[in-house]
């Protein structure tokens, strides 16, 4: 039987008293990929970011168990540990911190919320080349400062490494095709493949349907107005891309 | 390595560890400053003729001269006559040897980190010189130092023991007319450090002077000399601390250091005089003229400094770039938090030719402080192919801070290439919130993003130094967000 990892029921939250997200609800359990599409402005990023608990998001209503946790108690390094890894649209750069420090000051904390042995500094560089070279990462790469001066493409890259490090059991992957070329697309999008096991979850909120062409999703929901309108199966998605988002807008 | 924790009385919540007062008697001069105290002081001291001369010639000057205003720093004015000018630790006999210090006083060193039992210092790497007060209670590593003809030892032993190496060079670099504050100093200076490296010797180990201000109401003002001769090379590290009192005490010091033909001299610093409470109430008034000569052609000075400590901070340790050839750098991270108030900087004068010189400042302001970098690069007629970099970053964590840039340049010769840069960024919440979606705590994420910040000026400091400075960073920024 299936087992839930994500259970959103009747989310309400917004910014500065401006409701966005309207009675959302979304179960995703372990082992699915679930792909989020809408139209700009659909509120897609405040999902993500409400998820993640980033600052300056209110929540009004609702609820959402992770791993049948209250997950909006946590403070967002609690989430991450816990497991929610938010693919980034556009990764921060932090001048000064080699990526490599920073990986592995991520990697340890993840590693001792669960009891586990904080990696050396050996243990730690084989891992990240091993998990690079997957990603056509090389070691010049990560001794940069993290995301300093990275092209779209590495800082996307980036992400997915981090991603294969940490392990997480919910990736949130925002717009994860932005600015990518499709050589740079087919890169991350067999990074993310490479991480479907059946026991990890995926969240894929992307507006267009390129994306699900490389990673294909279990279920797809169409999200409007700050709720998801229809779902269905992976066809939904090729629906879209035909019709538009217009007819389902208009629909509800 | 500490064993004790020291006792602070941590009502405010503060995390200044070293805010501990010692209960020792001490021998204190009547408050005031006048003719009569400055005699006193200079016969308790048993000093030469020339030596007390020098003293009330810089005193009478003093009083002819006005406290400088045009940093950009607000405090309460300094009562000069209610200050106490000399204060020493009463010890039963004059200590010989270690084994004969005051126990109370190796007990305070013991709690500061700073044991002065040789065996236990760093595993003879590290040679240290204690000034506690007014006077400097031990220096360590004397006997092996000397093997070597390296002499390292207070500087009133040194007026006693070599009074021409002492008259030669004292006030060469920095003469009493300087300024208000060394002015001050070459009057009533009371210890300090002195460091004689002979031709050709590359001192085996590091030299250190840990200074602590202890008494009440009283003044530190101690004055190092380092002296670098042909080919010689030594890296010198001071530390401070003091009380966590709710006064303000003064520290008005003077480094001078002159660098002959073909040598190198590193100094560092890591400055963590108490900074007040997190109102702004107390902490050390900081006002140290730090200045090196670079005499001789091929010769080198390198400064590095990381501010962490006292109230108000005014301080541009300088390199005077007279050999040909010869190389100035500085490599700073101020760090002002709460209250706290720096202008600070340093000045490249190039006259020699072919002379280099290199600023990298890194300053980092949090809570409601405010700091100023002010640096001058100045080339002179004569100076033919000089060559200047620096670079200024500020970083601000909140928005209560603010961080100021003031280089002036000053160029005589049309063949000078000067380059500034200057850039100001802000802790922003996009980076934390990154950090903290990666599993990375808020305070871990703030010390990840200034270490990363600072790394350029760290990395100049002398390993075990790095260590502390760097731990340091982050007791002085805890509290800063959130």
């Amino acid at each position: 039987m299936a087992t839930p990892l994500l259970e959103i029921e009747n989310l309400h939250a917004g910014v500065c008293d401006k409701e966005i997200i309207k009675g959302f609800n979304l179960t995703i359990n372990e082992g699915e990929v679930h792909a989020i599409m809408g139209p700009n402005g659909a509120g897609k990023s405040t999902l993500s970011n409400v998820l993640c608990g980033k600052a300056g998001y209110e929540v009004t209503a609702g609820s959402v168990r992770f791993k049948g946790k209250d997950l909006l108690r946590m403070s967002p390094e609690e989430r991450a540990r816990e497991g929610v890894f938010l693919c980034m649209q556009y990764p921060v750069e932090i001048p000064g911190v080699p990526t490599t420090a920073f990986l592995k000051h991520s990697v340890n904390a993840v590693r001792k919320h669960h009891n586990l042995l904080e990696l050396d500094t050996m243990e730690f560089i084989k891992m990240v080349r091993e998990e690079g070279k997957k990603l056509g990462i090389d070691g010049e790469m990560i001794k940069r400062p993290l995301n300093v001066g990275f092209s779209g493409g590495e800082k996307k890259r980036l992400e997915t490494l981090q991603m294969s490090i940490l392990k997480p059991a919910l990736s949130i992957l925002d717009e994860a095709d932005s600015g990518l070329d499709i050589d740079a697309l087919k890169v991350v999008a067999e990074g993310v493949n490479g991480l479907r096991d059946g026991q990890r979850s995926m969240l894929v909120i992307t507006h267009y349907q390129r994306l699900l062409n490389y990673v294909v999703p279990d279920f797809v929901h169409v999200y409007a107005d700050g709720r998801i309108v229809k779902s269905g199966t992976k066809e939904l998605a090729l629906e879209l891309e035909e019709k538009g988002y217009a007819e389902f807008v208009r629909e509800k | 390595m500490q064993k004790n924790k020291p006792e602070i009385a941590d009502e405010s919540g503060d995390k200044y560890k070293y805010g501990f007062v010692t209960d020792i008697d001490a021998d204190t001069v009547p408050k005031g400053l006048n003719e009569d105290i400055i005699r006193l002081i200079s016969a308790k001291k048993g000093e030469p003729d020339w030596l007390l001369e020098f003293r009330l010639k810089a005193f009478e000057h003093w009083q002819t001269m006005e406290e400088p205003t045009w940093a950009k720093l607000a405090y309460d004015k300094i009562g000069y006559q209610d200050l106490c000018y000399y204060s020493a630790p009463k010890q039963k006999v004059a200590p010989t040897s270690l084994e004969e210090v005051d126990k109370e006083l190796l007990d305070t060193y013991e709690k500061l980190g700073i044991p002065l039992k040789e065996q236990e210092v760093l595993a003879g790497v590290v040679a240290v010189d204690a000034v506690f007060d007014s006077v400097s209670v031990a220096t360590t590593y004397r006997a092996k130092l000397a093997e070597k003809g390296v002499i390292f030892c207070s500087i009133s032993e040194a007026v006693k023991e070599y009074p021409d190496l002492v008259k030669k060079y004292l006030g060469s670099v920095v003469p009493y007319t300087d300024n208000f504050f060394a002015c001050l100093n070459s009057a009533v200076f009371t210890d300090g450090s002195f460091v004689y490296i002979p031709q050709g010797v590359k001192c085996p180990m590091e030299l250190s002077t840990y200074f602590r201000i202890n008494a009440k109401n009283t003044g530190q003002f101690e004055r190092t000399l380092i002296v670098a001769d042909d080919e010689s090379y030594v890296s010198y590290l001071e530390g401070c601390t003091a009380p966590q009192r709710d006064e303000n005490q003064l520290h008005a010091a003077i480094v001078e250091i002159v660098v002959m033909k073909d040598a190198e001299v590193k100094y560092s610093t890591v400055q963590n005089w108490y900074p007040g409470d997190k109102d702004g109430k107390g902490g050390v008034y900081n006002f140290v003229t730090k200045r090196a000569a670079c005499r001789g052609a091929n010769s080198k000075i390198s400064w590095t400094q990381v501010e962490t400590g006292s109230a108000v901070t005014w301080k541009y340790p300088s390199c005077i770039l007279q050999g040909d050839n010869s190389v100035g750098e500085f490599y700073s991270v101020a760090i002002t938090n709460n209250h706290q108030q720096a202008d600070t900087g340093t000045k490249m004068i190039h006259i020699g030719r072919n002379t280099t010189s290199k600023i990298i400042s890194k300053g980092i302001s949090a809570g409601f402080s405010n700091q100023t970098y002010r640096g001058l690069v100045k080339v002179s007629p004569s100076a033919v192919g000089v060559r200047n970099y620096s670079q200024c970053d500020s970083l601000l964590i909140g928005s209560n801070c603010g961080s100021h840039t003031v280089p002036y340049i000053e160029n005589r010769n049309k063949t000078a290439v000067i380059e500034h840069e200057a850039t100001t960024s802000k802790i922003s919440d996009e980076q934390l919130f990154y950090c903290q979606q990666r599993g990375i705590g808020e305070e871990e994420a703030v010390s990840l993003i200034v270490n990363g910040f600072c790394k350029e000026v760290m990395q100049h400091l002398p390993m075990e130094f790095a260590i502390e400075a760097a731990k340091l960073i982050n007791i002085s920024l805890e509290g800063s967000v959130g």
